[in-house]
């Protein structure tokens, strides 16, 4: 199947209910989105599918033909959510991070706190806490 | 993930008529939409299904609109478009309440109206609000539409009339002129299922669902005819306690969930000051 990740046509040989996490994982080879709880509840898995975070482990390779994927590694190292969460302390061991800066992507510009609360409900994060998210990505 | 993905197989029909045809010549395909409650079972390993009907790219099973002075909510339309939707928010504010709480922004984003309602889990947050809309709901095969009242949609803990051939293509909420109310008590805002989740529509003809507390989504007919007798909310909320049939599990305990229903309906009268 084609796909575009980050700008990039591929082609995967991965059956059509694969989650879009392994393809994105094992398939193309991109082990920037990680796998917390698998089963949609931490986030750690979020993507953009056509601009909207999603949960990549609860998406199937199918639902991902002909659209248009972001992943972290897109972001290319030195996007300013990025540099804010290493310069505010905002990652600790690091495997919630790709998925709190891939769901801080769809914030509006200026966000409020509220705003990036409602944005993170879905994100997880077991050691560094929110308020240095919070402060990374307000600052982004 | 639990379930070997190369075990699975997906029919992707080009229309809904495609869908309806494919789902005719083998009703043991499960129609799959947003996979947000799908994909947790296959992830776990306790899907039973190996063959799925993909109905996520059919577009016209997403359109939001006004028909004969009804809103129809078509059965993909995502909890972010419901919110999003400037019909819904007019006219059924409660719905976009429900959905505002489903999940995280992630969920919302996949996750369907009529995936949560297929479901059929008693803790849907979409299905009170629907109960007291007096929703129908659109079933459709490859020869008929039938048109069910929601409340006679379930006949038990997640069983429904759905027959295997039909799909769900759409929702009809007749309009709502009375002062509606939804509240969802869970342990967080976000990514927490509800303990008690209740809507209520109040003016002549009272109406209050809840979830959580029965194997299915209930109306609570002796309090609904209490209210309209002119009970005050203190002995409707004594009614509603008695009304419910929670159970302990892992979430909260039948106890609280009684008390909550009382409290909520409390809560109901004090915040619309009948
Ligand atoms: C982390 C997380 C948090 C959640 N939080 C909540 C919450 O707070 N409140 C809540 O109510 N739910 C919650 N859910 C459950 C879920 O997101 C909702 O039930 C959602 O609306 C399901 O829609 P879907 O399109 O993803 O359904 P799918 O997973 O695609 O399908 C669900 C079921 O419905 C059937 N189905 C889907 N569409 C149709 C149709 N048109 N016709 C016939 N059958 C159909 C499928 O066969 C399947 O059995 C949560 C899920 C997760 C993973
Ligand atoms: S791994 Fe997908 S949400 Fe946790
Ligand atoms: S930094 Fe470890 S989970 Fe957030």
């Amino acid at each position: 199947m084609r796909l575009r990740v980050n700008g990039r046509e591929m082609e995967v040989d991965a059956p059509p209910m694969t989650r879009l996490l392994d393809v994105l994982r094992i398939h193309c080879e991109l082990p920037g989105t990680k796998e917390g709880c698998g089963e949609g509840e931490c986030g750690a898995c979020t993507v953009l599918l056509d601009g909207e975070p999603v949960c990549a482990c609860l998406v199937p390779a199918a639902h991902a033909e002909s659209a248009e994927v972001t992943t972290i590694e897109g972001l290319g190292g030195e996007h300013p959510l990025q540099r804010a969460f290493a310069e505010h302390g905002a990652a600790q061991c690091g495997i919630c991070t790709p998925g709190m800066i891939m769901a801080a992507l769809a914030l509006p510009p200026s966000p409020t706190l509220d705003d990036v609360r409602v944005a993170l409900a879905g994100n997880i994060c077991r050691c560094t806490g929110y308020h240095a998210i919070y402060r990374a990505i307000l600052r982004a | 993930m639990r379930t070997a993905a190369a075990s699975l197989d997906l029919v992707r029909p080009r229309s809904v008529d495609d869908a309806l045809r494919s789902i005719a010549d083998d009703p043991s395909l499960a129609p799959i939409a947003g996979c947000t409650d799908v994909f947790v079972g296959l992830n776990a390993g306790t899907f039973a299904g190996t063959r799925f009907l993909d109905l996520w790219p059919l577009e016209e099973l997403r359109e939001i609109g006004i028909r004969n002075g009804a809103i129809s909510i078509g059965a993909l339309a995502t909890h972010t478009a419901i919110q999003e939707s400037p019909a819904v928010v007019s006219r059924v504010p409660i719905l976009a309440a429900a959905c505002r709480e489903i999940g995280g922004a992630q969920i919302q984003n996949r996750g369907t109206l009529g995936g949560n309602v297929a479901n059929g889990s008693p803790a849907g947050d979409t299905l009170p609000v629907l109960a007291v809309a007096e929703a129908v709901v659109v079933l459709r095969s490859a020869t008929q539409e039938r048109r069910i009242p929601f409340t006679s949609f379930f006949t038990g803990y997640r069983q429904t009339v759905r027959r295997p051939d039909e799909l769900i293509v759409a929702f009809e909420l007749p309009p709502l002129d009375q002062v509606q109310w939804f509240r969802k008590v869970g342990t967080r805002a976000a990514q927490a299922i509800s303990k008690v989740v209740m809507a209520v529509v109040g003016g002549e003809r009272p109406r209050v669902a809840v979830g959580s507390v029965a194997p299915t989504v209930i109306r609570c007919t002796r309090t609904e005819a209490a209210l309209a007798g002119g009970a005050t909310f203190d002995e409707a909320s004594r009614i509603v306690e008695s009304e419910v049939q929670p159970i302990d599990d892992l979430r909260s305990t039948a106890d609280y969930r009684r008390r909550v229903c009382g409290n909520l309906l409390r809560r109901f009268g004090t915040e619309t000051q009948r």
